[in-house]
């Protein structure tokens, strides 16, 4: 029987972590992620865990360490946000190349300067193309349990790369909402005992990893690396058809929230998802056909299954809570553009940036949204392609 | 060797084969050569222990011939040579000289 509770997004998913009892964490403080780690640290001070923890200098060396363990034969866990992530940038390139399943949630947050502690994408952005896969949440809940199928996608011996499990600093990690948390024993049964990939401490059958690869094969394990990516679709909905048998919650590649029969749409990430779909609400209700696409695997992205459930639609704002600064567009937005680009017909396309440095995603964003998207559908008529709001002139 | 495909390679480019460094040669990047002059050696096997490669052949516990397949050029042995009454059994003379 699953238990109900009231919990922050960081105590739902160290409790994740605790059911999972992974054999090594490497882990450093950094705000809004603190509290996770702290409480994971807790499991294992009151041996309620047997993780072996190192406690390092940086987030460069908790990356490091997870490499060395995960190469060594571990599963292994670690958490971080921000400039934690950032410092993190060279190993997470060495983890995804040498093709190790080290578990990371990420709770996101601003990058300086100027310095802010605050939700954001800014982040997780940074690390979009590090060859991690990068699932997203939305609430308390859904970091939970995309924590818990994190293990089973990124283990799957069809895959073997480190995965990312985004969640909104502050917003989710420091909120307490209502979280149902599965049997331990469950989650064992689900995640399953680890299976080992030419460790290093197999001292029968020696092995060297983090060989020089020259010209002349260099391309030929980035390719394969990328053949690996597009395997992983099909694998993030086997885990989510397997995880709605124990859990009753169901998990794609993306959530479509009435979207299918709708004229104007949001694309929008993480917890301001949630904010949006209350105000499509009250927009349908006066008869306006409004839907939302929340993206759940943002890396590898699938383009072509977020292009075929946008391509009907009249006008679509895409909300991003980053910019890619001299990209012109959010990073959200150019991978939207990206899937509708190969659909002869496709929405009008928008680009709001929104909620940077944790400033308030309001109701009434959603609202001066929906209703530009109601005056493009109906003109086709556009007054700007990017914009910022929420920000004062 | 006819090279492998990007469907061959092994994930994450770990190496299965202990030893297998043996097939990569290493040779051409010299600039320098080191001689052994064999009438200076004391047999004391520093050149062997320093050398970072596998460059020096020892035979029934003795220093032997150099393997040049190997050999980068890197000097470390004929400078840890102490050589026998100031003359160093290992000098660096340049290549294609």
């Amino acid at each position: 029987m699953a238990k109900i509770v009231a919990a922050t997004g960081n105590e739902a998913v160290a409790n994740a972590l605790r059911q999972v009892d992974p054999d090594v964490c490497a882990a450093y403080p950094i705000t809004p992620q603190t509290e996770l780690m702290q409480r994971f640290s807790s499991f294992v001070s009151d041996g309620i865990v047997k993780t072996e923890l190192i406690l390092v200098e940086s987030e460069h060396s908790a990356m490091s360490a997870c490499v060395g363990a995960a190469a060594g034969g571990g599963r292994v866990v670690t958490a971080t946000s921000s400039q934690g992530l950032a410092l993190m940038w060279e190993i997470l390139f060495i983890a995804s190349g040498l093709r190790l399943p080290v578990i990371m949630p990420v709770v996101n947050r601003a990058l300086s300067a100027p310095i802010n502690i605050h939700g954001d994408h800014s982040d997780a952005m940074g690390a979009r193309d590090s060859g991690w896969i990068q699932l997203w949440s939305e609430n308390a809940q859904e970091a939970y349990d995309n924590t818990i199928q994190a293990f089973r996608i990124a283990e799957h011996l069809n895959v073997r790369l480190p995965v990312m499990i985004c969640l909104d600093g502050f917003i989710i990690s420091h909120s307490i909402e209502r979280v149902e948390y599965l049997e331990d024993s469950d989650v064992q049964n689900f995640v399953g005992d680890y299976r080992r990939v030419n460790p290093l401490l197999d001292i029968e059958h020696p092995v060297s990893y983090g060989p020089l690869i020259l010209p002349d094969y260099y391309m030929e394990f980035r390719k394969a690396h990328d053949d690996v990516m597009a395997g992983v679709d099909e694998v993030v909905l086997k885990t989510g058809d397997e995880f709605e048998k124990i859990s009753g919650r169901r998990y794609g590649l993306f959530e479509k929230y009435r979207i299918d029969d709708a004229e104007i749409g949001m694309v929008i990430l993480g917890s301001a998802a949630g904010t949006s779909k209350d105000v499509i609400d009250g927009f349908r209700d006066m008869g306006i056909k409004a839907g939302l696409l929340k993206p759940r695997l943002f890396r590898p992205f699938p383009y072509e299954e977020v292009g075929s459930a946008l391509n009907h639609l009249k006008a679509v704002c895409v909300l991003d809570r980053a910019d890619a600064f001299g990209g012109s567009y959010g990073q959200l937005f150019l991978d939207i553009s990206t899937s509708l680009y190969p659909f002869e017909k496709k929405p009008i396309l928008i680009n709001k940036i929104y909620g940077l440095g944790g400033r308030d995603y309001l109701p009434e964003h959603a609202e001066f949204v929906l209703k530009e998207l109601a005056g493009i559908a109906e003109t086709s008529k556009v007054r700007t392609f990017k914009e910022y709001i929420g920000v004062r002139e | 060797m006819k090279l492998k495909g990007w469907k061959e390679v092994t994930p994450g480019a770990v190496i299965l084969e202990a030893g297998s460094a043996a097939h990569f040669k290493t040779g051409s990047w010299r600039a320098f050569r080191p001689i052994w002059k064999e009438e200076y050696c004391i047999q004391c096997l520093f050149c062997w222990l320093y050398c970072p490669d596998m460059a020096i052949k020892v035979r029934d516990g003795k220093r032997a011939e150099f393997d040049y397949d190997y050999c980068k050029g890197c000097g470390v042995c004929a400078f840890e040579c102490p050589g026998k009454k100031g003359n160093k059994a290992i000098v660096m003379e340049e290549e294609g000289k």
